[in-house]
């Protein structure tokens, strides 16, 4: 169990300048549910693979508990890892699949026997604990990996590598929460990598949102949601994402594609680069009163619907409330309250 | 769901049927015939039934004296060529390179041996171990250690078994690396974070993960060497004395040399039984331990 926290970390791939993973500082706490987040390629696995020490970092340091363990080796860092593809050893029986990174540091073999029981009962797998591991399930061996990273009580955090990829839909569900149980039972910082928003949203409690090798956010999933940081997190967090109209804003007043005023909560001083309005769907409600738009098209997820429509030759998602027809004439009313301002697809921060 | 039936079909089996009939049922049915028979030469036949056979499997008779002898030579040597080429041929696996320009080059070169033709290998190693002019034969003489593989039994087996190895292990090496790349290194990486030791991965992981191309390369490697001919009678023709008399050297002479048609067919067809049955049974156990463990 560790505090883990990184000084001007950065990576770079050899044969190249570039960086993999731009220059950062970060400190995730003891016994955290944390999500790494970001599209493919965008340095999620990197930075856990450094963690874990897999990969040594061009720049900059890792500590555990206030310790320098850059150089250390993975055996010596005391972490688990869950990877996308489940590994067991084939020829051995989940149990002894289970003790063996146990078997490895030379744990007395009660202790391990006791050990194993406990965690295959955490994680249901105490009815096949004899059982060969080859012929299981994609689902049971995953659980078996992850039972590996468990039984170690003294590991300073478990990494997941986007550990459901190769597990049924109607599974993930179980065993997501069970995960998110385990938490609870047992308080190991926990390091989720996904590219799966939902399962990022309900598991962790911070969700780190990466791209292009840059942490463009840290923030409870409501944060991310209500505030996102930049534009990269209004897009990708939230189905649809968020609403970006270019604007010109004059203190608390935005003006819009073809020269519609609105008022913003707040007031904000000289905005430099490209000045966006950024708001969500969620909070944009097709209407009678309000800025006059040409509906394109309905979409129907179930629960609500969401209208493309097009505001001044800018397409814009919003809600279409239930029960409520197109109008003739669509208008679009927007929640002052929600709605925020980037300048070059960072949040600028008003006043008031 | 029912497929129509037509018997046609069996046309289609006939060009199969007649190439097999030319290639080995015929061959092997004269085989068979000349077994239950004795010659005289001239083309004359005489009905021996099962007489060669018995007198073959019967250790105290001339024939299954020598049988027996060159069996026991052929197992031995078999033996000594798994014992060192699986285990070697797995270790020299084990440091290959896995990535750069190291990858090839040393598959090239290890690929070399295999390429060349059995009479020559036997004609390298002739050469090469030979005492007065050999470097090997010369050097290892030179260090005040008697060696001729002409003169002494010892000398020739050496000889002979170093040969196989230096001409096969390179089969076991290739289907090894071929099983170790095979790994994703995802399990590598689950093995460091779970401390364990490079024994516990080579246990754990690479073995088990070989099991299946291990299975192939001793089997070819049995068949081969339980076969072997070439090799052996260029270096040493199965001397000194009948040293390395192997099964197969015994069986041309007795064939061609002694043209002992019968003998030698009664011979030929257990020969072919044992390396059947050999095969057989090394084959259904590995793939049942393979299929229990499925289980």
């Amino acid at each position: 169990m560790a505090r883990i926290a990184f000084e001007r970390l950065a990576h770079g791939y050899p044969g190249s300048s570039a960086y993999a993973l731009k220059p950062m500082d970060m400190v995730w706490e003891d016994a955290g549910a944390y999500a790494l987040l970001g599209p493919s390629g965008c340095g999620k696995t990197t930075l856990l693979n450094i963690v874990s020490g897999l990969l040594q970092p061009r720049e900059g340091r890792v500590l555990f508990d206030g310790r320098d363990v850059t150089a250390l080796s993975t055996e010596r860092r005391n972490v688990a890892q869950v990877f996308q593809f489940p590994v067991v050893y084939d020829t051995m029986t989940v149990r002894e699949n289970l003790a063996f990174p146990l078997r490895n540091r030379g744990v007395p073999q009660a202790a391990a026997r006791a050990r194993v029981e406990h965690v295959a009962g955490l994680l249901g797998l105490t009815a096949m604990l004899d059982r060969r591991a080859r012929n299981l399930g994609a689902d049971d061996k995953q659980k078996i990996s992850l039972g590996r990273g468990l039984v170690r009580d003294d590991v300073a955090a478990i990494l997941f590598d986007e550990p459901l990829t190769v597990i049924d839909p109607h599974l993930k569900w179980e065993l997501r929460s069970r995960l998110k149980e385990l938490h609870r039972q047992v308080p190991v910082t926990m390091i989720y990598v996904t590219h799966d928003q939902t399962e990022a949203l309900t598991f962790a409690d911070r969700v780190v949102v990466m791209s292009e090798g840059e942490v463009v956010q840290v923030g409870t999933p409501e944060a991310l949601f209500d505030r996102p940081a930049h534009s990269f997190v209004g897009h990708f967090i939230g189905s649809p994402g968020m609403n970006f109209l270019p604007c010109a804003v004059e203190g608390d007043t935005a003006i819009l594609p073809g020269g519609h005023r609105v008022d913003l909560p707040r007031g904000y001083g000289a905005l430099a680069g490209k000045v966006e309005l950024g708001i969500r769907p969620e909070f944009a409600a097709i209407a009678r009163d309000g800025l006059p738009v040409t509906v394109r098209r309905v979409e129907d997820l179930g629960r609500r619907r969401i209208a493309r429509v097009e505001l001044d030759g800018v397409p814009f998602a919003a809600t279409l409330p239930e029960g409520m027809a197109v109008p003739a004439e669509p208008r679009l009313a927007l929640d002052p309250a929600r709605m925020h301002i980037y300048a070059d697809g960072r949040l600028a921060t008003g006043e008031g | 769901m029912s497929k129509p039936l037509d018997n046609r079909a069996w046309f289609l089996v006939l060009p199969v049927v007649a190439l097999v009939a030319f290639s080995a049922l015929i061959p092997v049915m004269t085989v068979v015939n000349y077994s239950v028979q004795d010659s005289f030469g001239n083309n004359e036949f005489f009905w021996n039934g099962t007489g060669w056979f018995k007198e073959l499997l019967d250790p105290s008779t001339d024939l299954g004296g020598r049988f027996f002898d060159a069996l026991w030579r052929t197992l031995l040597f078999s033996a000594l060529c798994l014992l060192i080429e699986v285990p070697l041929g797995i270790g020299v696996a084990l440091t290959l390179p896995r990535k750069g320009w190291g990858v090839a080059a040393s598959l090239v070169l290890l690929a070399l041996p295999l390429l060349i033709p059995w009479n020559v290998v036997g004609t390298i190693w002739q050469v090469f171990a030979r005492r007065d002019i050999g470097l090997l034969g010369a050097a290892v003489n030179g260090l005040g250690i008697e060696y001729n593989y002409a003169q002494t039994p010892l000398a020739a087996w050496v000889t002979v078994v170093a040969m196989d190895v230096w001409h096969w292990t390179s089969l076991v090496v290739l289907l090894c690396y071929a099983g170790l790349r095979a790994i994703p290194d995802a399990y590598y990486q689950a093995a460091k974070v779970d401390g364990a030791s490079s024994w516990a991965v080579f246990r754990a992981i690479q073995l088990p993960k070989m099991q299946r191309v291990l299975t192939i390369a001793i089997l070819l490697r049995f068949m081969d060497s339980f076969m072997i001919y070439t090799e052996p009678f260029v270096v040493t023709g199965g001397g000194p004395g009948n040293a390395t008399t192997f099964l197969s050297i015994d069986l041309v002479k007795i064939a061609l040399g002694q043209f002992d048609l019968g003998k030698a067919a009664a011979m030929s067809i257990v020969y072919n039984l044992i390396v059947l049955t050999v095969c057989w049974v090394f084959f259904a156990t590995t793939t049942r331990s393979q299929s229990e463990a499925v289980q």
